[in-house]
């Protein structure tokens, strides 16, 4: 997208005139609030790179800590030319836009089941990302009206896994690793996606998708599966990616590829 | 709570005594099942209350070796105390301890005692249970004697903050700073998950996600330093934690002997929000709940949960059909008036025309509706972006709703909601903005008077209205009389009724530990909360 007047390469903050530089910041120092603990607020406001810079405001908070505001004008420019930004493979979508897309392109609810394998009893990472609850303020996909949750739980056998997912008819399958010890979210991982491609013909394999704080993103061709989703992770993204994968790439070329 | 008009909304009394009395009538059928089960976590508490604590070095709780241990020789239909007093007095092992570790390697064999010797182990049991009540008891006259002698909140709403670090030990200064910073409630979250485990994490712990593990030892210290604080500055300080998920018996077995004094105890929470079976959560939630009203505990209730997943305007009726079925729920299980936080949230789009005036007409519908009960008053969370300026503006709304309303538990809404956990400044900010609107604008429940059939009148009416109809609608539901779980109730939370989630009563987590009662069952637990004895 192309504005009409495009700015820069070089742009600074805009307070109130062109080129101010102008921006507010706050932030508290474990100092009593005094002379010092001001004069150690407009240090780090220099360090900063703000110049020069106004000390608006010092409240004491409780006898150790001091809360300040700041407002200045940053030395620093931004150079356009140098931003690069990392897209995400796939658009992401509010859960409204995710259920009107499996509505008007699968015409069936889209089939997830969840399950942490192997000895890990840890489920906070996979009811995080299928509890309707969530995690950071997103709604687990349960809260999908368009998608049909199966969530296996704790402990459960890889055969078992195959089983539930071949008996509900899973488009996709997450399986979460939270806690492992000698890599084995690894070997569960890989054993896991053995056995879909074992059990299901090529082409009917559901998506398989994994998630935990140990896995490297980009390890997902190594692992035999299909995504790979790090700490962090927010039902909102995997969602977006369930329908990048499954809904969106099968049929028609995704209508919302300039969305951000 | 002060003095108010009372007809601040002109409610008709018919309706009212017609939502009660549909609660009851949803509601009670649901008691009968409770009444007919119990499940491991209930006896685990019946231990626990018995004086077992401790786990094996894998963390495995002994209560739970023991109950896992009884049921497996004998099953639990008679209760866990039968068997485990009658073996202790069949010498398999000098103490409960003992008996539990003996037992989790299988050395131990159960039966089920019949004449004397029936008699006799369920003397013993009573004795020994009767100890750990009669500690509940203790914890509640010295929460009664320390806040005579310290002195109480000062004013109400008692300012509720939560602490989270996931480290107990640094949990306890923030605890501490956030009361000097004028907290009357601290609220330690418990970490994620916790309320899928189907066993009580032991001793003082230092890792937890988004939140710190409920255990004995994390209550008991944080309790101490709170009343280390106390003293010092002059007022007493409340502790909060949760007694929800698998665990809520014990837990709330742990929150009376360690004296905990709120505790978050929602009737449908677990169902809704965990995927906790339905039966499993109603005969836990009994238990509980009779627990809490030995130890004095004021329960808060999870109303805000609902507005999170539906619209806060559309689903109001909701939040009070919940409030007056959990309402019904603790009184059935010996909570007074005072004991009920019943929650309610300031969750309507700020976009939506009138939000304002609506938000007060339902805050005052529910302080209407239970006059005697202090009313939890949760912050906007669904509408809180990283605007964090804009945030802080809603918060002081939240606030100037919870002063004109009389609300008795003021949760303090972060601007950095939904942005990090909260900073030191941030409740610093927050407090500082619930300071300011109490000081300006607390004096206005006195002023407040809705005009007569003007919008907050009408709004208030229209949502009490709206609750008798779908309450008639869930008590009139008869299409799943003649099967095995002919509840109404139990059908409209499968249908999908509360927080648009639909859980069947044969499905759900837990399950598996949910037994139903035979003829002599014994619980000397159950027996002594509902005889009011010590002994």
């Amino acid at each position: 997208m192309t504005a009409p007047a495009e700015r820069g390469p070089l742009v600074r903050p805009y307070g109130d005139t062109t080129g101010d530089g102008m921006v507010q910041v706050s932030f508290t120092l474990p100092l009593p609030h005094d002379k010092r603990a001001e004069g150690a607020a407009l240090q780090l406001a220099a360090k900063m790179g703000l110049s020069p810079a106004l000390l608006v405001h010092a409240k004491a908070m409780g006898p150790d800590f001091t809360f300040f505001v700041v407002y200045g004008s940053v030395t620093h420019l931004v150079d356009l030319r140098d931003v690069h930004v990392v897209e995400r493979e796939f658009p992401l979508l509010t859960p409204a836009e995710v259920n009107q897309a499996v509505r008007t392109h699968l015409k069936r609810k889209l089939v997830v089941v969840g399950a942490c394998i192997g000895t890990d009893a840890h489920t906070v990472g996979i009811d995080a990302i299928l509890n309707i609850k969530g995690f950071a303020g997103e709604k687990g996909l349960e809260y999908y009206r368009e998608l049909k949750v199966v969530n296996l739980g704790a402990q459960v056998l890889v055969p078992e896994l195959v089983a539930s997912a071949r008996e509900v008819g899973a488009d996709a399958v997450l399986v979460s690793q939270v806690v492992t010890q000698k890599d084995a979210h690894i070997h569960n991982t890989t054993t896991m996606s053995a056995a879909f491609r074992e059990a299901f013909p090529a082409g009917e394999v559901p998506l398989l998708v994994v998630g935990g704080p140990r896995f490297e993103e980009g390890s997902a061709g190594a692992l035999g599966v299909d995504r790979v989703f790090g700490r962090g992770t927010t039902p909102g993204e995997v969602a977006s990616y369930l329908v990048h994968e499954l809904v969106a790439s099968r049929t028609s070329p995704d209508p919302r590829g300039e969305q951000r | 709570m002060s003095a108010r008009r009372p007809a601040l909304l002109d409610l008709d009394p018919a309706v009212t005594r017609r939502a009660r009395s549909l609660a009851r009538t949803a509601g009670k059928p649901v008691v009968d099942l409770a009444r007919a089960h119990t499940t491991v976590s209930v006896e685990r508490a019946t231990l626990r209350l018995a004086g077992l604590a401790g786990a094996d070095h894998e963390g495995t709780p002994w209560v739970n070796h023991l109950v896992d241990a009884v049921r497996a020789e004998v099953g639990l239909e008679h209760g866990v105390t039968t068997p485990v007093w009658d073996a202790l007095r069949r010498g398999e092992a000098p103490d409960l301890l003992t008996l539990a570790q003996k037992a989790s390697s299988g050395g131990v064999t159960f039966r089920l005692p019949e004449g004397r010797d029936l008699t006799a182990g369920r003397k013993a049991a009573r004795t020994a249970v009767a100890k750990g009540i009669r500690a509940v008891d203790a914890q509640r006259r010295a929460r009664e004697r320390m806040i005579a002698k310290v002195g109480d909140a000062p004013r109400t709403p008692w300012i509720y903050l939560i602490v989270a670090t996931g480290d107990i030990h640094e949990d306890i200064p923030q605890a501490q700073a956030a009361a000097r910073e004028g907290a009357d409630v601290i609220a330690v979250i418990r970490s994620t998950g916790q309320s899928l485990l189907d066993f009580v994490p032991e001793g003082a712990t230092r890792e937890g996600y988004a939140g710190t593990y409920a255990t004995q030892e994390n209550f008991r210290l944080m309790r101490a330093a709170l009343d280390e604080t106390s003293r010092e500055l002059g007022r007493y300080v409340r502790l909060t934690n949760y007694a929800s998920g698998l665990c809520m018996p014990e837990i709330a077995a742990l929150a009376g002997l360690e004296r905990l004094d709120m505790m978050l105890n929602d009737s449908m929470y677990g169902i809704l929000f965990r995927d906790i079976n339905p039966i499993r959560t109603f005969v836990d939630q009994r238990f509980s709940r009779q627990v809490h009203a030995r130890a004095g505990i004021i329960i808060n209730t999870g109303e805000d949960n609902y507005l999170t997943t539906a619209d806060a305007v559309e689903a109001a009726h909701t939040v009070t059909v919940s409030q007056l079925l959990n309402e019904y729920f603790a009184k059935e299980a010996g909570l007074e008036d005072w004991q009920l936080g019943l929650g309610h949230a300031f969750e309507i789009n700020p976009d939506v025309p009138d939000s304002f005036r609506m938000e007060l007409a339902h805050a005052l519908l529910a302080r209407q509706l239970f006059p005697k009960a202090p009313l939890k008053w949760m912050p906007p969370t669904k509408h809180m972006t990283g605007d964090v300026f804009r945030g802080y503006l809603l918060d002081g709304f939240f606030n100037l709703v919870g002063a004109m309303t009389g609300q008795g538990i003021l949760l303090v809404g972060m601007m950095t909601e939904a942005v990090v956990t909260p900073w030191l400044s941030d409740r610093d900010l927050a407090l500082q903005n619930v300071r300011y609107v109490m000081d300006a604008a607390g004096g206005l429940t006195e002023d407040f008077h809705p005009p007569r059939d003007g919008f907050i009148q009408t709004r208030a009416r229209q949502v009490l209205s709206e609750a008798v109809d779908l309450l008639d609608e869930i008590v009139a539901d008869t299409a799943t009389a003649g099967t095995d779980y002919p509840q109404p109730l139990l059908a409209a939370i499968a249908d999908g009724t509360f927080g648009a989630m639909k859980r069947p009563p044969g499905k759900g987590k837990g399950l598996d530990g949910v037994v139903r009662k035979a003829e002599g069952y014994d619980n000397p637990a159950t027996t002594l909360l509902e005889e009011g004895s010590t002994r």
